[in-house]
């Protein structure tokens, strides 16, 4: 085996007193791609700037880091600059701030190339346009000359790839280099670092906390929790034989995209320790359902468990290991144990089956329909003009759609950004009559409302929002506002009710005094949900409320709107971006592109046998936190990026994006560029808006 | 009513305590700043109000056989040139000058919050005219006007003057109102009140002005300073209060002339004002501090 080109030994970071990384310490190897996966707070970033040296200066930072055989930590600044970008290189998550927005594209790559080679700028431009085109950006010539905000957020992060792959470096450091855009944004990003590192043969770390990502990327993965790494192994390993508590409640935590049937998830129980106050010995302790009086005395050491190169720091790893527990097993355990605490889920083995056994007795048409919208349509003017505004083209952001939603019914509104998912939410809540089409709210059409109408329909229509800290005001003790909504619709026992409602999400009612940022992002997403409810609503919108949380708190917000609906009967619009939570959340799922709806049906039916060309490659493009299976899965690539909604391609908009329409002859193509589909029912329950739909299993 | 229905009565009434008023007050009271301010400023009202009855002079007596003599038994804080008492009148003056400085800056400080915050809330028509006003008061010469208009001001129309005063001090701060305002409005509690069915008023009076309270606490402490020295600056060109009502400032202004051979006619009044302006500002810096949750202080 090839010696490793960087390896980080207890290297440790202080600010202050608090010790943000604690002795983590890794080897990666030429061609070897090492995932490091942990929640926010728990270093993983910290350990990367602390290897690049790009801290700040009050940052303390001890142990060592050798590239290639050098120590770099602590060397002199002219000695890293020399490393920087040659031998080690980083992609960073934002795309738009890594690029200078006042230097053309071209220029700034074929400037990281000039700074460590001796060549002429047009030699350096030529490579440039070189590396553009390596990570597929079409055009490339031309595109160098582009500037970063006329680049999508996708093409940027190519051409942060480029940058970072300019002088063949021998480490790429990759920080969260997909968070920030769309699944089929990210899977092209994500094929763009693999043949990166092909060409270059570097070795890659990737610190990511979507377990999917590494699953399919990694070759090893080390797990960090507050500050230290947890356990090491081969992904394999990892995946299929965790040996550490946390590890395992990370992987059960996981909304998959491949499990049928409404599972309960399994949450870990608490919140990540702060870094200032850690407990004391193993810091996973408050929340590990293996935990025995040992834990606390002392931290455990990375010790090896069964075979080579897979190590933990628990304890117990070896009982694990003797027993081949499974996460299921050990979180279950915890059920046994601790079942008075958190009310025992329904029985794990629900069979997996059609809608028929998931709903209510009712059929779904014997329902009372909720919310109805039919043929919607909000378009935004874009005007130009200070003096004289005129209108220079129309933004079509929701171009006619039409769902409904029966009760105790959960729908899913997915699609990427831009999608227009977000503005359908807003219409609706918006309780006004719109541009066009129909809105009724439990069989009242929204355009025919008076004001006082309007406020008493308000009661039973209730939205939690994204960003649990944005959505609840910060001058606001937590009982002020629960009581906003009793108090809004004329109701005098706000005391009582604002207790039952933090009962009912699992909160302290003695916290009632407390604002906001004294609590964590699930606990206040729990307020959020407490809030929605207060007034005892039917219909429930919710706009992606579990996408700014941790895997591991996300677990717990969806288990409770599950159970929530299941005990209140609530109706759900659940808008999110991500597919794997809306397979677990949604009776229902209709996939938006441009405005429009592309795929509309049962959840089981539109994940295992979607029929539209998009949801075919969306579906695919997600990544699952299985290695075996997302080792042998095709991945459906999207080309480009998502049309601008001002200026939809005419006939079909996802035409010019369709891997069906290239493969179609051209008297075929005719109707996609003329004909504008409709959704048409095509089985029990799926519609789609495609005139050649067919099936394609993808997960 | 069981046994324990009155005990869940009383956890009730005990998760209902925390109140917004009682949340800031506590957390007011519990900074020394908060203390030490409040307590210097009821101190101030104290003396100006209770003060006038532990001598026999009022301010409008005269004594005609004490012109400008220094503090003695007979007259704590000395005379004037005119023979008045310097106590009586310093502390009618006072009286003055607290009752317009606070009411002043609540006043303008109040109408720069609702005018800014309605602009800024509804936009459109509302905005365009309300914005139109606050150029319009802009552009206008406030000095002059009130000049213009002292002889308005005697017989005891101060309240007239206090609302003169205030019309012109709030313009600047209801457009950085309005501006905080429009970004506020973006925020997602605003639009989860909208979309509660709570009325844009009591949205603007609950979500959008609260979190403004840093900002309209510092201007209202600033107005204080402002609005007495304002008036201190109008009484001592001869405008504002009239004769023979007096105020701190026609008080400093007399006394300047003197202050050289006779202190006492200058420095009560000067140090009572400065000790004024100084407990409302520990006032303001704390109230900040206790409307903000995030602040670290006094929680």
């Amino acid at each position: 085996m090839s010696d490793p080109v960087l390896q980080v030994a207890d290297l440790d970071v202080r600010f202050g007193d608090v010790r943000a990384v604690r002795g983590v310490g890794y080897e990666v190897r030429a061609g070897e791609v090492l995932g490091i996966v942990g929640e926010s707070g728990s270093g993983k970033s910290v350990t990367a700037l602390a290897v690049m040296g790009l801290l700040p200066p009050h940052a303390r930072v001890t142990g060592s880091v050798r590239l290639r055989g050098t120590e770099i930590l602590g060397a002199k600044e002219k000695t890293l600059t020399a490393f920087r970008g040659r031998t080690i290189s980083m992609v960073f998550q934002d795309p738009l701030s890594a690029l200078t927005p006042v230097y053309r594209v071209g220029d700034q790559i074929a400037e990281a190339v000039r700074v460590h080679q001796k060549v002429t700028a047009e030699q350096a431009m030529v490579r440039a346009v070189e590396l553009l085109d390596l990570v597929g950006i079409p055009n490339p010539g031309q595109r160098a000359r582009a500037f970063p905000h006329e680049f999508s957020g996708g093409m940027r992060q190519r051409a942060v790839i480029a940058m970072a792959v300019a002088n063949d470096p021998d480490v790429i450091i990759c920080d969260e280099p997909t968070t920030a855009l769309d699944v089929t944004i990210q899977a092209q990003v994500l094929d763009v670092l693999k043949k990166a590192q092909k060409e270059t043969g570097a070795a890659i770390v990737m610190i990511t906390h979507d377990l999917g990502v590494v699953a399919g990327f990694a070759d090893r993965v080390l797990v960090m929790y507050a500050g230290r790494a947890v356990e090491v192994g081969q992904v394999d390993d990892i995946y299929y034989r965790p040996r550490m508590p946390y590890t395992m409640g990370l992987l059960g935590s996981v909304p998959r995209l491949d499990a049928g049937g409404r599972r309960p998830l399994v949450p870990i129980e608490g919140n990540p320790p702060s870094p200032a106050e850690l407990p004391p010995g193993c810091p996973f302790t408050p929340r590990c359902p293996m935990a025995i009086e040992a834990c606390a005395e002392a931290e455990p050491p990375l010790e090896p468990v069964n075979g080579p190169g897979h190590l933990a720091a628990c304890i117990r790893a070896e009982e694990i290991a003797r027993e081949n527990l499974s996460p299921a097993e050990v979180y279950d355990v915890a059920g046994e144990v601790r079942g008075r605490h958190a009310a025992t889920p329904e029985p794990a083995a629900e069979p997996a089956a059609g809608p028929a056994v998931r709903a209510a007795p009712t059929p779904r048409e014997g329902r009372e329909v909720v919310l109805s919208v039919a043929d919607l349509v909000k378009h935004y003017p874009l005007t130009k003009g200070a003096v004289f505004r005129r209108r220079v083209g129309t933004v079509h952001a929701v171009d006619g759609i039409t769902f409904d939603i029966r009760r105790g019914e959960t729908l899913g509104l997915v699609g990427e950004s831009g999608c227009g998912k977000t503005t359908t939410l807003t219409e609706i809540l918006e309780l006004t009559k719109p541009q066009r089409g129909t809105i009724a709210v439990l069989g009242r059409d929204v355009a025919a409302l008076g004001a006082r109408d309007r406020t008493a329909l308000r009661r039973d229509m209730q939205v939690v929002f994204q960003d649990p800290l944005a959505s609840l005001d910060p001058r606001m003790t937590v009982y002020d506002i629960l009581a906003e909504p009793l108090r809004t619709q004329g109701r005098r026992d706000a005391g009582t009710r604002v207790r039952e409602l933090l009962d009912l999400v699992g909160l302290d009612p003695g916290h009632a005094a407390r604002y906001p940022q004294d609590f964590s992002g699930g606990q206040r997403q729990r307020i959020g949900i407490a809030r929605a409810l207060a007034l005892e609503p039917k219909l429930v919108l919710l706009d992606e409320p579990v996408s700014a949380l941790d895997v591991s708190i996300q677990a717990g917000v969806v288990n409770l709107l599950e159970d929530l609906r299941r005990r209140l009967g609530l109706s759900y619009l659940f808008v999110a971006h991500d597919l794997a939570v809306v397979r677990h959340l949604a009776d229902r799922v209709a996939v938006m592109y441009l405005g429009r709806i592309a795929e509309i049906g049962d959840v089981e039916r539109v994940y295992g046998a979607p029929m539209h060309p998009y949801t075919q490659a969306l579906l695919s493009a997600i990544p699952l936190p299985d290695p075996v299976k997302e080792r042998s899965r095709r991945r459906i690539l999207l080309e480009g990026d998502l049309p601008s909604p001002a200026h939809p391609p005419s006939g079909c908009r996802f035409r010019t994006r369709c891997p069906k329409f290239k493969a179609l002859t051209d008297g075929e193509r005719v109707r996609c560029v003329e004909v504008e589909p409709e959704v048409r029912p095509l089985d029990v329950d799926q519609g789609v808006a495609c005139h050649y739909a067919e099936k394609l299993e993808v997960v | 009513m069981s046994i324990a229905d009155e005990e869940l009565a009383e956890q009730v009434v005990k998760i209902k305590a925390p109140s917004r008023g009682r949340v800031v007050a506590r957390r007011f009271f519990t900074m020394r700043q908060g203390q030490l301010g409040f307590a210097l400023l009821a101190l101030m009202f104290l003396l100006a109000f209770a003060g006038p009855h532990f001598t026999h002079w009022t301010y409008t007596d005269k004594d005609f056989a004490a012109f400008l003599r220094p503090p003695s038994a007979e007259h704590y804080w000395g005379t004037l040139q005119t023979g008045a008492d310097v106590f009586a009148v310093t502390l009618r003056g006072m009286q003055k000058s607290l009752i317009v400085g606070l009411l002043v800056a609540v006043v303008a400080t109040t109408l720069a919050a609702v005018v800014g915050a309605f602009a800024g809330y509804f936009l459109g028509w509302t905005d365009r005219v309300l914005m139109w006003v606050v150029d319009l008061l802009l552009v206008l010469p406030s000095f002059l006007i009130l000049a213009i208009m002292s002889p308005l001001f005697a017989g005891g129309a101060w309240v007239l003057f206090v609302i003169m005063l205030a019309l012109f001090l709030w313009m600047i701060t209801s457009k950085v109102v309005r501006g905080m305002t429009v970004s506020l409005k973006e925020r997602e509690f605003i639009s989860a009140a909208r979309y509660m069915g709570v009325p844009a008023p009591t949205i603007i009076f609950r979500h959008v002005i609260p979190n403004m309270s840093s900002l309209l606490v510092v201007d209202a402490t600033l107005n204080v300073s402002s609005a007495i020295l304002t008036e201190t600056t109008l009484s001592y060109f001869g405008f504002g209060i009239q004769p023979p009502d007096v105020s701190l400032g026609s008080l400093i202004a007399d006394g300047s002339k003197t202050a050289v051979f006779a202190p006492w006619t200058f420095w009560f009044a000067a140090g009572l004002l400065i000790l004024t302006v100084l407990s409302v500002n520990l006032i303001g810096d704390s109230l900040r501090d206790a409307f903000d949750p995030t602040s670290k202080r006094g929680s």
